[in-house]
């Protein structure tokens, strides 16, 4: 490929693909105001906490695909895992934590949201929700994505561009919601069964990085895969060391002991 | 009552071994890699085992410490805490993670060194023999405070 084919296809990425990419965060956005207002209409007040929440889960994510890091991402691979730490992690905590179905289900006649919830509770559901399935979704992608040739071939196909960046947003966040419950959730797996897979999934995370650290991903050069990779190793600790709180947290919650009375009516 | 204070008893233990863990991992992390740079990040001379052991090792740390002290707190609003048999686990937790780490990972995996200097015998030999000393202090803690648990019991 000549080299000025290769700048007009950079050049195609970074201008006009990035803002559609933008275009479904800020129709979520819309989508969730509008929520928030018809559930107030019909419940208690919807907690501010929670559109903030989502507000700044959007933001994150708008920074990670429209903007200056977005725009030195494409060219530098250390502003890329800044940018896949907001978009695959940050930004779906974010989302994840502001119960978004929950405000669906308030939001949506009785008729829908309970054709809704049978949909939550089908099969395919509980299969992608499974803290395994999406941990290799998503985990497993960012794999295949910075050892093959993806990543070079994803700076050049639009297509591919907006699919890897649709895919690692979705994976991170269905990664998210397998393993902390704010919604309401059918298919619901034990705590302990969470723990493992969250500690192999960060493992391949961690190990991944080192991978990157010592081998850098295609027309990756050396120093940016360096740097990179240990923006990925530390960046992705601090996040998954947030939802190892919020998991615990839970976990401590749901074990709590029972009233002392009954405790002595026992004894 | 009886398998309640044993659970307990057993649950500080593990509290202390998990928080023990996890704490030495994050001192080697903080203070030898990021603060002296003794340790490197990754020194390429790693084979592919070390790196997946280094890689769930450190997972496995991060879980500890945070796991460890939810486990502190259950203990507490139990009211079940020994505070001398939650010490004697971290004495143990970090004794033997660190003893793994001299010896496995640093010598046998080859995951990275301790330093790199000529002699490094002498910081692995140090390494190791306070790793050791951690798990001593940490038995005879663990043991001293069975035999508390054992004459409460049988007074009570």
């Amino acid at each position: 490929m000549s080299l000025l084919t290769h700048i007009h296809h950079q050049a195609e990425i970074g201008g006009w693909t990035s803002q559609l990419l933008v275009v479904p965060f800020l129709l979520a956005l819309l989508l969730y105001i509008t929520g928030v207002k018809l559930s107030n209409g019909k419940y208690t007040k919807w907690p501010l906490k929670r559109t903030l929440l989502f507000t700044s889960g959007i933001i994150f994510a708008v920074i990670a695909l429209a903007g200056p890091i977005a725009e030195r991402a494409h060219v530098d691979f250390s502003y890329h895992m800044y940018a896949h730490l907001l978009l695959g992690m940050l930004a779906p905590l974010l989302l994840a934590l502001s119960a978004p179905m929950t405000l669906l289900m308030r939001a949506l006649s009785v008729n829908a949201s309970r054709k809704l919830t049978r949909i939550l509770k089908s099969k395919p559901i509980s299969v992608v929700t499974d803290p395994a399935v999406a941990t290799v979704l998503n985990i497993g992608g960012l794999w295949v994505l910075y050892t093959t040739a993806l990543y070079e071939a994803m700076h050049q196909h639009v297509g591919l561009y907006l699919f890897v960046h649709f895919h690692v947003f979705l994976a991170g966040y269905l990664f998210t919601i397998s393993m902390i419950y704010v919604d309401p959730t059918a298919h619901r797996r034990s705590y302990l069964y969470r723990t493992i897979v969250f500690i192999l999934a960060l493992a391949g995370h961690g190990i991944l990085s080192k991978f990157i650290y010592s081998m850098p991903p295609k027309g990756v050069p050396v120093e940016q895969a360096e740097s990179g990779a240990m923006v990925m190793y530390y960046g992705g600790d601090v996040i998954d060391g947030i939802i190892l709180v919020i998991l615990c947290y839970q976990w401590y919650k749901t074990t709590r002991p029972r009233a002392l009375s009954e405790v002595a009516l026992k004894g | 009552m009886d398998m309640d204070t044993s659970n307990y008893s057993r649950r500080n233990l593990w509290s202390g071994i998990l928080f023990g863990l996890g704490m030495v991992a994050f001192i080697d992390e903080t203070i030898f890699h990021q603060l002296l740079h003794w340790h490197h990040f990754y020194d390429k001379s790693t084979t592919s085992v070390g790196l997946v052991s280094d890689g769930l090792f450190h997972a496995f740390s991060w879980f500890a410490t945070i796991g460890g002290l939810f486990l502190f707190a259950d203990l507490r609003r139990r009211k079940s805490l020994v505070w001398k048999r939650w010490i004697g686990g971290i004495y143990l937790g970090a004794g033997v993670f660190q003893l793994y780490d001299g010896i496995i990972q640093h010598k046998i995996m080859r995951i990275h060194q301790i330093r790199y200097v000529d002699n490094v015998i002498i910081y692995d030999v140090i390494w190791n023999m306070i790793a050791a000393g951690m798990i001593v202090v940490g038995v005879i803690l663990t043991i001293k405070t069975n035999n508390r648990q054992r004459s409460k019991e049988v007074a009570s």
